[in-house]
C-alpha cells in the first residue's frame, strides 16, 4: 500500500519558525554555560531536537540537502576543538585542560566574561549534535 | 608536573577524531594509525623508563590541585600495563591491516579501537575514582562498538548479553564510587586510602571493597561472573578478538590490584586471603575444565583467558611481595603470548576457514613455521622451562606454599597440567593428523600474518630467558605498589 | 527526606531488575535505562541531600551545596545516555537480523 502524502503545510510553516527560536534558545544556553545552568551538552541536545523537527516536518532528502555536512564529520571536529584548547594550555607551559578567563568590555554588551572553556564547550556542542543526529539517523535511514 | 603523562590518552584521542573525518579513505587511515601505533610504542617505553628512573610522574589536570582535581599518576605499574598495551595494540592493528575487511574499515574501525586504547590508557593512568569509571566507560563503549563491528548475527545475538552485563557492572560501579564518596568525602584515591587509613577498615568500607571487588571481577571475567566472556570474544574477527583477550579482562584485574593495594590493604585475612583467593581458585578450576571440554580454537583460547586471569588474582590475594611480583610478572606474559594465541587462531582460520579443532589436521606439513612458533606459544603459556610461563607461575605458587596456602598453590599445579592439555589438544587436532584443509588452502600465503605474531613469540622467548632482569622488575614494581604511601606522597606531596 | 530518597531508589532498583530478567531485549534496555536513573539518585542522596543553594555563581545564598556529585551525575548522564543509545540501535539491528527480540529465541544452539 502506497501511503498519500500527507498535507502538512501546517506543520512545515510553523516549524519553520518553531526552530527558530529553539537554535536560538540553544545557543543562549550553550552561551550561559559557563557559571549557569546550561553548557555545550544541553545546548547540543537541544540543536539536534530542533534539527529532527525538520527532519521530521520535511522529508529526509531536503534536510540532507539543506545541511551539507555529515553529522559524523561533526563528532571528529567537535573532538579535536575540545581536545585543541587542552593542548592550548600545554603549549604554554600549563598543565592539560588549564582553562583561563578574563572580563572585557565591549560596545553594545557591556563587560562580557569570556573564558577559554567556551572553546571546549563548543567542542562538547559540536560533538552532541553529530552523535546525536548520527545515532537517531541510524535508525530513521534504514526504514524504508 | 609534567604533561607528558596526559600524551598516551590525548594522542590516541587525537588520531581517533582525526580518523572519524577521514572514514572513507581506508589507505590513509592505515597508514596513520600504523605510524601512530608505533609513535604510542616509543612513547610508552620513554615514559616506562622515565618513571623507572625518577619516580612516580604525577599532572594535576586543569591546574587543579590534589584532592580537588582529577591528577593523572605514572607510577610503576601503569608504565609497565601501558607499555603492554601498546605493544599489543601495534600487534592488532598490523594483524587487523590485513584480515579486516575494507567495508569494516570504512565503518569506523580504527577510531573505534583508537578509542579504546584511550579508555584502557586513562584507566591505567587515572588516580581519581571517578575518573576511573570515565575511562572504563570510553573503553567500553569502544568495546561495545567493535564486538559487534559488522554485524554478523551471531556478534548481534552475544554482545547483547556482554553489553548487558557491563552495563549492570557499571551501574554497580556507581553505586560503589557513590558510598565510598559518602564515607570518605572525596574521590581522589591517594586521598581514599588516607582516609580509609584513618577510619579503619571495618564493616561498611569491607561492604564497599567488595562491591568494588565484584564491579572489576564481572568485568575481568571472574567466578561467577565469567560466563559472557568465551561465546562474546568467539565473534568478532581475529584481530579484535586478540585485543579483547589480551587488553581487556587485564584493564578489571589492573583496577583489583590498584583498589586492593592502595585503598583496601588494611583487612588482608578477610578481603585478600579469604575472598579474593577463594574465588582465584574457582576461577581457575572452572575456567580450565570449559578449556578442557571444547573444540573450538577461539573458545579454548577464551576459556584459558579465564583460568589465567585467576593465576593472576591469585598472586594478589596471597598478598607478599613475592606473590604480587608474580602476578605482575604473570600479566606481562598471559597479554603477550596471549594475544599471540588469538592471532594465531585468526591465520589457521585463514588458512582453514574455520576455528573448529575437528575440521583441521596437518598445518604442520603446509605450514611448519606457523606450527612451530604456535608450538612454542602454547607451551610458554601452559608454564614449561625455559619461556615466560614458568618463570612467572613459580613465584606465584612458590609464595602460596611459603604463607601456607597449599589448597590453592595444588590447585594452581593442576591447572597447569591442565593448560598443558587443552593445548596440546590444539596442536595435536590443528598441526598434526591427517591434512584435511584443501590443497588450494594450503597454498595460502600466511608470512604477511605472522609479521605481527613473531615478534610476541620472540618477547615470551626473552620475557623466559632475561627471567631475572625482569623478575627484579616485577619485584620493583609490587614493593612499590605494596607501600601506598609512596603512592600517596607522590599525590598529595606531604 | 534521605529515608524516602533511599526507599525510592530500592523501588527503582528492584523493577530495574525486574525488567532485566524479562525476555524480551527492549524491556531489557528498560530496564538498564532505570538502573541507571537508580544508581544516579543514589550517588546524590548518598553524599548527603543538603539543603543550600544551588552551587550557581549567579546565586546568593548562605551556604552552598555540594557541587562535586551534581558533577557527577552530570557526566554518568551522559555516559548512560550514550550507552542507551547504543543499546538501542544495536537491539534494532538485532531484531532486523533475527526477526525477533525475543531472548529466549535469541539463545543460540552450542554447536555453531
Amino acid at each position: 500500500m502506497k501511503l498519500q502524502k500527507p498535507n502538512d503545510v501546517m506543520l512545515q510553516v510553523s516549524m519553520r519558525v518553531i526552530t527558530l527560536f529553539i537554535f536560538a534558545f540553544s545557543f543562549y544556553l550553550f552561551l550561559a554555560g559557563h557559571n549557569n545552568p546550561g553548557g555545550g551538552f544541553i545546548g547540543g541536545l537541544m540543536t539536534a531536537s530542533a534539527i529532527l523537527v525538520l527532519y521530521l516536518a520535511f522529508d529526509m532528502k531536503t534536510i540532507t540537502k539543506a545541511i551539507p555536512f555529515s553529522f559524523t564529520t561533526m563528532i571528529g571536529v567537535g573532538l579535536l576543538i575540545a581536545v585543541a584548547t587542552g593542548i592550548m594550555s600545554m603549549l604554554f607551559g600549563y598543565p592539560f585542560l588549564t582553562h583561563f578567563f578574563d572580563y572585557f568590555l565591549f560596545p553594545l554588551f557591556g563587560e562580557v566574561e569570556l573564558t577559554t572553556a567556551l572553546f571546549f564547550d563548543l567542542g562538547v556542542y559540536l560533538v552532541v549534535v553529530g552523535a546525536a543526529m548520527t545515532i537517531i539517523l541510524a535508525i530513521a535511514e534504514d526504514d524504508k | 608536573m609534567s604533561n607528558l603523562v596526559i600524551l598516551p590518552i590525548i594522542i590516541p584521542f587525537i588520531i581517533g577524531a582525526v580518523l572519524i573525518i577521514f572514514a572513507k579513505h581506508h589507505r590513509l587511515q592505515r597508514v596513520i594509525s600504523g605510524f601512530t601505533a608505533v609513535g604510542m610504542l616509543i612513547l610508552t617505553i620513554y615514559l616506562a623508563f622515565l618513571v623507572y628512573q625518577d619516580g612516580n610522574i604525577v599532572l594535576e589536570a586543569s591546574n587543579w590541585p590534589a584532592p580537588f582535581g582529577i591528577v593523572l599518576v605514572a607510577d610503576m605499574l601503569a608504565t609497565l600495563m601501558l607499555l603492554l598495551t601498546s605493544i599489543i595494540s601495534t600487534a592488532c592493528l598490523f594483524f587487523a591491516f590485513q584480515t579486516v575487511s575494507s567495508d569494516r574499515e570504512k565503518f569506523y574501525f580504527y577510531p573505534f579501537f583508537f578509542f579504546l586504547i584511550v579508555g584502557v590508557n586513562g584507566a591505567f593512568l587515572t588516580g581519581d575514582i571517578f575518573n576511573l569509571f570515565v575511562f572504563f566507560e570510553v573503553m567500553l563503549l569502544s568495546s561495545y562498538a567493535l564486538i559487534v563491528h559488522g554485524g554478523t548475527k551471531y556478534q548481534l545475538r552475544e554482545s547483547f548479553k556482554y553489553v548487558i552485563i557491563n552495563v549492570f557492572a557499571s551501574a554497580l560501579f556507581v553505586v560503589a564510587v557513590a558510598w565510598l564518596y559518602s564515607v570518605t568525602g572525596t574521590l581522589n584515591m591517594a586521598h581514599i586510602s588516607q582516609r580509609v587509613a584513618e577510619l579503619e577498615q571495618t564493616g561498611v568500607i569491607n561492604v564497599i571493597a567488595i562491591l568494588f571487588f565484584i564491579v572489576f571481577a564481572s568485568k575481568g571475567a571472574l567466578f561467577p561472573l565469567y560466563f559472557w566472556l568465551p561465546r562474546s570474544y568467539y565473534g568478532p574477527p581475529a584481530a579484535i578478538a586478540a585485543l579483547f583477550g589480551g587488553l581487556l579482562t587485564k584493564v578489571g584485574i589492573y583496577a583489583i590490584i590498584r583498589v586492593f593495594t592502595l585503598i583496601f590493604y588494611h583487612e588482608p585475612t578477610f578481603t585478600h586471603k579469604g575472598i579474593i583467593v577463594t574465588i582465584a581458585g574457582f576461577t581457575m578450576v572452572l575456567g580450565v575444565l570449559g578449556a578442557v571440554s571444547q573444540f573450538d580454537f577461539k573458545r579454548i583460547l577464551s576459556y584459558h583467558i579465564i583460568s589465567q586471569v585467576g593465576y593472576m588474582v591469585m598472586g594478589l590475594g596471597i598478598f607478599t611481595p613475592l606473590a604480587v611480583a608474580g602476578a605482575v610478572y604473570y600479566i606481562v606474559h598471559h597479554m603477550i603470548v596471549k594475544t599471540a594465541l588469538f592471532l594465531f587462531a585468526g591465520a589457521t582460520e585463514r588458512i582453514t576457514g574455520t576455528t573448529d579443532l575437528r575440521k583441521m589436521g596437518g598445518l604442520i606439513k603446509t605450514h611448519p613455521v606457523l606450527a612451530w612458533l604456535f608450538f612454542i606459544s602454547a607451551i610458554s603459556l601452559a608454564g614449561i622451562p625455559p619461556f615466560s610461563g614458568f618463570f612467572s607461575k613459580f613465584p606465584i605458587i612458590l609464595a602460596g606454599f611459603q604463607e601456607g596456602q597449599h589448597v590453592i598453590s595444588g590447585i594452581a599445579l593442576l591447572v597447569g597440567l591442565l593448560t598443558l592439555f587443552s593445548m596440546m589438544k590444539i596442536f595435536s587436532y590443528a598441526f598434526w593428523g591427517k591434512q584435511k584443509h584443501t590443497s588450494e588452502q594450503a597454498k595460502t600465503p600466511i608470512g604477511k600474518l605472522l609479521l605481527p605474531i613473531v615478534p610476541l613469540v620472540a618477547l615470551t622467548i626473552i620475557l623466559g630467558i632475561a627471567a631475572e632482569p625482569i623478575f627484579q622488575y616485577s619485584l620493583l614494581v609490587s614493593e612499590q605498589i605494596m607501600d601506598p604511601s609512596i603512592y600517596i606522597e607522590s599525590v598529595l606531596k606531604e | 527526606m534521605e529515608v524516602l530518597m533511599s526507599v525510592v531508589i530500592g523501588i527503582i532498583f528492584s523493577v530495574s531488575i525486574y525488567l532485566f530478567l524479562s525476555k524480551s531485549i527492549i524491556r531489557v534496555i528498560l530496564g538498564s535505562l532505570l538502573i541507571s536513573h537508580g544508581v544516579h539518585l543514589l550517588l546524590i542522596t548518598m553524599s548527603g541531600l543538603q539543603r543550600g543553594g544551588p552551587p550557581l555563581l549567579g546565586l546568593e545564598a548562605e551556604a552552598y551545596t555540594d557541587p562535586l556529585p551534581q558533577a557527577l551525575v552530570l557526566t554518568a548522564i551522559v555516559i548512560s545516555f550514550g550507552v542507551t543509545a547504543f543499546l538501542l540501535v544495536m537491539a534494532y539491528r538485532t531484531f532486523k537480523e533475527h526477526k525477533t527480540d525475543n531472548l529466549e529465541e535469541l539463545r543460540g544452539s552450542a554447536d555453531e
